[in-house]
């Protein structure tokens, strides 16, 4: 790989223990895919934040670099920790947990990182432009990013994407080229996608059959940005994509050529299929929405939906601090309250400790949440659209 | 059988074959080493000191912490073998100091199998 004269002061340690042992990770995994030179990027977003995920190793591993010096050379935006990181002890966030996750927040911010604790940074003022080369991990948001913006990330793991913000590069390799976002799929859709669930279902089950590879949808007539990102987030949990194409609907589409391409079909029975699946339990003891984090629009729809209406469970919307802050100045936030609902800001559904809040059972309307909640979260999911939910859990 | 070196060092032990990709967060618990996705075909088992052979990663850019924290935790494989090792694996066993090798025909392992993993010279062998 060609460094140049500043890059291999860096790796020659000039800059520092930090930015030398940063710097040979990137080159390592740079060497490994066959990057030819590190590129400038234009944003961070740094997943491997709650403690749940990252633990004691991953603790010291961020304090221990802190402690060092480490100071980001990018803009840099921070993925959701375990817990909302105002209302902790009123939505029952255990003592231990909290005192933890608070030094891992510390960590961060001593190394200059932004503390957005979302995983929709393009929601909260981090948003790339089409064409632009960034440095994200969250997997669903680097499928945004990719898929409906345009910009270039590869899926970056948590560490990786903090060596890009400490030393400002990312090697030149997969996504950031041409070549490698050309669909490796065609996936032909003839069911009727109404909600975010359906979206959702589609993901889960496409992410399955495609794993690493970049599927063109076509037949998808209508989605908005939510639905989008429902879509992304369930294709990048169940597999590992991390772009796609929606034929009319997103920026590279119209490049691409499917001749050729291996077919895929999703008709209503693939579509219940799926369903199916990811629904392992029967009477939700909680709701959670907001995965990925919700945005206005999706807390207004909830809101007027509730709007009068008495909830005889826990109903959480998780959103970003900012998105909260909008939402409350709207009403939004109070409509939700008064039905027995909460908006839960900073953390999400995955990452935080519910198992341990008691909770068995947790409804979903995200293919992402229900895809990652029987495992990590030990609970039965029920899947299905908000309004279905919301059935089991009205008065 | 030869490959491609993703992550420095030497293993020997017992292999533990998946023909799923594996997603590390959610997928396997840091603390005790075993494999907790439900419906996973490792689910239960446990991957400390084995050769963990799977074709790629999956899911979750946390995964590259769980793989640093299982071997903090002493719970890590002795050495992972891929088809094709993604950004999120090779991270984890670069800052975890896990011997890896991909480019294997992993196919012809078979859970059980005695292999020993040369990453230095990116090489897998049975013994």
């Amino acid at each position: 790989m060609q460094l140049t004269k500043e890059q291999e002061r860096m790796l020659a340690g000039d800059y520092g223990e930090v930015v030398e042992r940063n710097f040979r990770l990137l080159v390592r995994l740079g060497e490994i895919y066959g990057a030819d030179r590190m590129i400038p990027v234009g944003s961070v977003q740094v997943a491997g934040v709650s403690y749940k995920s990252i633990g004691d190793p991953g603790l010291e591993f961020l304090e221990d670099l802190a402690g060092k010096g480490a100071r980001v050379k990018v803009p840099t935006t921070l993925n959701p920790p375990g817990m909302d990181l105002v209302d902790w002890k009123e939505l029952g966030f255990p003592e231990d947990f909290a005192e933890k996750q608070l030094q891992i927040m510390n960590a961060f911010k001593r190394m200059g990182i932004m503390m957005t604790a979302t995983c929709t940074p393009y929601l909260v003022g981090n948003l790339p432009s089409f064409g632009e080369h960034i440095a994200w991990s969250e997997s669903s948001a680097v499928s945004f990013a990719n898929s409906v913006i345009g910009a270039r990330t590869n899926r970056e793991g948590g560490p990786s994407a903090l060596a890009a913000a400490l030393c400002g590069v990312t090697p030149n390799y997969g996504l950031h080229l041409d070549k490698n976002r050309k669909p490796g799929f065609l996936v032909k859709v003839n069911a009727k996608l109404r909600s975010n669930s359906d979206f959702g279902a589609l993901g889960y089950h496409v992410g399955k059959i495609v794993k690493d590879k970049v599927p063109y949808f076509k037949g998808v007539k209508d989605a908005d940005v939510d639905q989008l990102k429902a879509l992304g987030a369930a294709m990048a949990a169940s597999g590992a994509v991390a772009l796609y194409h929606v034929e009319g609907l997103t920026p590279e589409a119209s490049m691409m050529d499917t001749n050729g391409l291996e077919t895929i079909e999703i008709g209503e029975k693939e579509l219940r299929e799926a369903y199916g699946k990811l629904n392992t339990g029967k009477d939700p003891d909680i709701i959670i929405l907001g995965c990925p984090h919700a945005s206005l629009k999706e807390i207004a729809t909830l809101a007027h939906k509730l709007g009068g209406k008495r909830l005889r469970k826990p109903l959480w919307i998780c959103t970003s601090r900012v998105t909260k802050e909008a939402a409350t100045r709207m009403g939004f936030t109070e409509l939700i309250e008064r039905a027995g609902g909460k908006v839960v800001a900073d953390t999400c559904t995955v990452v935080s400790p519910i198992e341990r809040m008691g909770f068995k059972t947790t409804g979903v309307d995200s293919g992402k949440a229900a895809n990652y909640l029987p495992g990590f979260c030990k609970q039965a999911v029920v899947f299905n659209n908000i309004d279905e939910l919301l059935k089991k859990v009205l008065a | 059988m030869r490959g491609r070196m993703i992550s420095p060092g030497k293993a020997r032990g017992e292999a533990i074959v998946s023909k799923s990709p594996i997603g590390f967060y959610g997928g396997i618990d840091p603390k005790t080493g075993v494999v907790i996705e439900k419906g996973h075909e490792l689910e239960g088992q446990c991957v400390k000191d084995k050769i963990l052979v799977f074709p790629q990663g999956k899911g979750s850019t946390v995964g590259s912490y769980v793989i640093y924290g299982l071997k903090k935790n002493g719970m890590a494989p002795a050495a992972i073998v891929n088809q094709e090792t993604e950004t999120i694996v090779a991270t984890g066993v670069i800052l975890a100091g896990i011997p890896c090798v991909d480019g294997i025909d992993i196919e012809r392992i078979k859970t059980g199998n005695r292999l020993v993993v040369d990453a230095d010279n990116a090489t897998v062998e049975f013994k």
